[in-house]
């Protein structure tokens, strides 16, 4: 009797987990959609909600993203490369791991200080979208580091071995060998690394980006502003026509990450399927 | 694109070996040298992280006495008079994580418990992705649920609740760490050997009776782990207390008020005209300082009890 | 090959070869674990030399020490010295990617690379900087290896991996002989195949040793008596005998050796 209750318990929770997301999804579409149009996306925000839009937003977003991904990827690659295939297993290895998961745990505000702090005053880049790449960098690399570790562990040794047996130095096979076979991790890691810097506020509330910014950026050293902070400004508001802008901004911001999703879950599988 | 070779004979009788331009040995040092930089770059962080934070916190210190931050009772930095007792915004990140605490970490372990135990694979490859959709929705999304969903519906049943008050923030967080508890304790109980799930059957335990007397006794460590990885989350939260939650420092046990946490002060200073160099401006600091040991405790705490669970099974 | 034949092909030029690799009191470690115990031995030019012995032996480990892949073990050592003709492969000075270049090795599991049949044999030239033409090297290497015929044109940039596995294994010959090699360890090279492969891996040992010299481990006694001239018996990490094939089978000096090779234990 307690048997059949417990699994119609953990049934019952599951499924209101299940319910849970299709309730959040619906209240945001039922909100913000009928303000998702063209005129949306290529207006930049206002103190008229009818004629605000995302456009400076969107930019600033794309420019982030860029520049993040200029600095982080082949930080973050490289590092797994030398971690994995480089390092001697000892102490010093054993320090930097537990290093890299503590900073994936460490809160996001924290990681915005820090930017604050090193680049926006003592680098002196000001409220720039390089200070808030750098910034989301630092954050993302244990993310990036740690599924690309996976990626190059989980190729086999057998091919490593193959290609030192023909003569080749450590950086050949690593360059022909390991990384392409473990691209699919690597880049599956990549999207979900870049998928949370999509939507993190935090920092950039730290480091300065502005809400109110009626221009896109032009150039790295340009302030900017992002679609999460947008959101969280229109959300901050009393009025309700902003929090249904808000909420037509949050349905951009999914549809992204939506993509971006779809794009890992694509490589993923394709992945698998080759080595069927 | 290679260097050519030079076919080198030892000696007129023995084979020859092939020795290569030393340019090449300086070419594999160099890049070797490159990618150790690139993962030392997450050791200056950290090194950053605690100087950035130790430097403003100790001229903090300076003004403000230890005893008086760690357990004073009101909290106003920028109002007079000036008052810089830490306990209210630390009550209020305790009050938000164990409101969600009592959300997620049943619900989650149940969830986990349904997945890996009684569900079909079909249901598995159906629910899982909803848990990671869950788990990807940046917080500020569900700041905005908070604010304009679940305070809404929440006053309609209570009468007397406030427009930003932690019960609506406690239970977004709660959802917001519920997907991470569940693929934690789901991988945590995938783990546990089959051998033991059939030493249980053979001994003639019910299906219930395996689940709760055999598989989560073992995989214990691992759904600490989970619970700790997730709570230290819920302290660190930012988006959905400072939009849902209010900006009142506040030393309560009542759900139903406005409170302030650690993370939401901090933002709101920031968002306001704090001139650098003040003692509000390295309240921050203070704040951040101590909300990265808690957290950085939390996660040392979690990664031990991991790693003695993955010894279990190795 | 009848073994009357193959007696008669050896005796003549049995001493006065020139070995091309010498182990000379070679002991190899992992960590406290003695897996070689100061074992000597010759390897012949243009000639194959069998390493037998029971599981765990050591012959595995002896074999990778020839072209430094123990190296990759992170707490093996060794003591004692390998000499490449003249020169000390352990020596300081020595880079061992370059004798890796003149010692190639077929492992025991096939292992191509996941690229294509192309791919996978001019991979090793083109890295070192061979200037020869490489679509002919792959074609000469391929036929070396007798897998040209069923591979062709049309194969060639096909996935090595949608080959059998005979013809995986023919591909990783390939893929050695390609670097032109001296000396061409293989270990066990036919333990994951079925008789037929190996038939066919073992008639192109014959051909193979006209070019090269070949040093190969196996666990299969008929194997060694059938293809190789000289054989090393190992037990325990100890070599225990070293001769002419056609002696160690049908004369051994050691009792142990002929207790293993009549079957007794093994």
């Amino acid at each position: 009797m307690t048997a059949r209750l417990f699994k119609i318990f953990c049934a019952a929770v599951t499924t209101l987990g299940v319910i849970v997301l299709v309730i959040v999804l619906f209240h945001i579409f039922r909100e913000g959609l009928r303000w998702v149009d063209v005129q949306f996306l290529e207006s930049f925000p206002s103190r008229f909600p009818e004629k605000a839009g995302i456009k400076s937003a969107l930019w600033g977003t794309i420019w982030l993203i860029s520049l993040t991904a200029l600095f982080s990827i082949p930080i973050g690659v490289g590092a797994a490369i030398y971690l994995e295939e480089y390092a001697q297993k000892g102490a010093v290895n054993s320090f930097i791991d537990i290093n890299i998961s503590n900073l994936a745990g460490v809160p996001s505000i924290v990681y915005g200080i820090l930017g604050l702090t090193m680049f926006v005053r003592f680098c002196g880049f000001d409220r720039s979208v390089l200070s808030g790449s750098l910034t989301m960098s630092l954050l993302i690399l244990p993310v990036i580091i740690i599924a690309s570790r996976e990626a190059i562990r989980a190729v086999p040794g057998s091919i490593r071995h193959a290609a030192y047996a023909l003569g080749a130095t450590k950086w050949q096979t690593v360059k022909s060998h390991v990384i392409p076979a473990a691209m699919p991790g690597i880049l599956t890691g990549i999207i979900l690394a870049f998928s949370r810097a999509l939507g993190e506020t935090a920092p950039l509330v730290m480091i300065g980006a502005l809400a109110y910014v009626a221009f896109v950026p032009e150039g790295p050293m340009d302030s900017f502003t992002a679609l999460p902070i947008q959101i969280f400004n229109w959300a901050s508001r009393p009025q309700e026509e902003f929090h249904q802008l808000a909420a037509g901004a949050i349905i951009v911001l999914l549809a992204v990450l939506f993509a971006m999703n779809s794009l890992a879950v694509y490589i993923r599988e394709s992945a698998e399927r080759k080595h069927k | 694109m290679e260097m050519p070779l030079e076919r080198v004979k030892t000696s007129s009788s023995s084979p020859s070996v092939w020795f290569t331009a030393p340019r090449r040995r300086l070419r594999e040092n160099a890049i070797r040298f490159i990618l150790f930089l690139c993962a030392m770059i997450s050791v200056v962080t950290t090194i950053s992280i605690i100087f950035v934070l130790v430097k403003e916190t100790s001229i903090f210190f300076t003004h403000v006495n230890v005893s008086e931050f760690l357990f004073g009772v009101r909290w106003a930095p920028l109002l007079e008079p000036r008052s810089f007792g830490v306990l209210p915004l630390v009550s209020g990140t305790f009050l938000i994580v164990f409101g969600s605490a009592v959300i997620a970490l049943p619900a989650g372990l149940a969830t986990a418990i349904y997945l890996s135990e009684y569900a079909s694979e079909r249901t598995r490859s159906a629910v899982k992705p909803v848990l990671e959709t869950l788990a990807g929705i940046p917080t500020v999304v569900y700041g905005y649920i908070a604010l304009t969903f679940i305070t809404p519906m929440l006053s309609s049943v209570i009468p007397h609740l406030k427009v930003f008050n932690a019960a609506s923030a406690s239970i977004v967080v709660g959802i917001m760490i519920l997907p991470m508890i569940a693929s934690l304790c789901d991988n945590a109980m995938r783990a546990v050997p089959d051998s033991l799930r059939h030493g249980g059957y053979a001994l003639g335990a019910t299906h219930f009776e395996v689940t709760a007397k055999i598989i989560v006794p073992a995989a214990l460590s691992g759904i600490m782990a989970s619970f700790v990885l997730a709570l230290s989350r819920a302290i660190g939260e930012t988006m959905i207390v400072t939009l849902a939650a209010g900006a009142t420092p506040n030393l309560t046990l009542s759900f139903m008020e406005s409170i302030q946490t650690m993370t939401a002060y901090i933002v709101q200073v920031s968002l306001g005209d704090t001139p650098a160099g003040g003692v509000e401006y390295q309240t921050i600091f203070a704040v951040a300082s101590l909300l990265f040991l808690i957290t950085f405790c939390m996660n040392v705490a979690a990664n031990r009890i991991l790693r003695k669970f993955q010894e279990m099974y190795d | 090959m009848t073994l009357k034949t193959m007696q008669q092909s050896t005796t003549a030029n049995v001493q006065m070869e020139k070995p091309v690799l010498t182990a000379k009191n070679v002991t190899i470690c992992y960590g406290a674990n003695q897996a070689v115990k100061d074992v000597s031995l010759s390897i012949h030019k243009n000639r194959i030399t069998s390493i037998i012995g029971p599981s765990g032996c050591g012959k595995s480990t002896l074999l990778r020490a020839f072209n430094r892949m123990n190296d990759f073990i992170p707490n093996a050592s060794m003591m004692g010295n390998i000499y490449f003709g003249d020169v000390d492969i352990y020596s300081k000075d020595i880079d061992p990617v370059d004798i890796r270049r003149s010692i190639g090795m077929v492992f025991q599991k096939p292992n191509p690379f996941p690229k294509t049949i192309y791919e996978n044999i001019s991979w090793g030239p083109s890295i070192n900087g061979i200037k020869t033409d490489l679509n002919e090297l792959v074609e000469k290497s391929l036929e070396k290896a007798a897998l040209w015929e069923e591979i062709k044109e049309e194969r060639l940039y096909t996935s090595a991996l949608n080959l059998s596995g005979g013809q995986q294994q023919r591909l990783c010959i390939a893929r050695a002989l390609a670097m032109e090699p001296e000396i061409i360890l293989m270990d066990e090279p036919c333990s994951a195949l079925d008789p037929v492969s190996t038939a066919k891996i073992e008639d192109l040992m014959f051909e193979l040793k006209k070019r090269y010299t070949i040093v190969i481990v196996t666990h299969n006694m008929q194997q060694a008596s059938r293809i190789s001239d000289y054989t090393a018996f190992m037990e325990n990490g100890t070599l225990v005998e070293f001769d002419n094939t056609v002696k160690v089978f049908t004369r051994p000096k050691n009792k142990r050796t002929e207790d293993y090779v009549t079957g007794r234990f093994g």
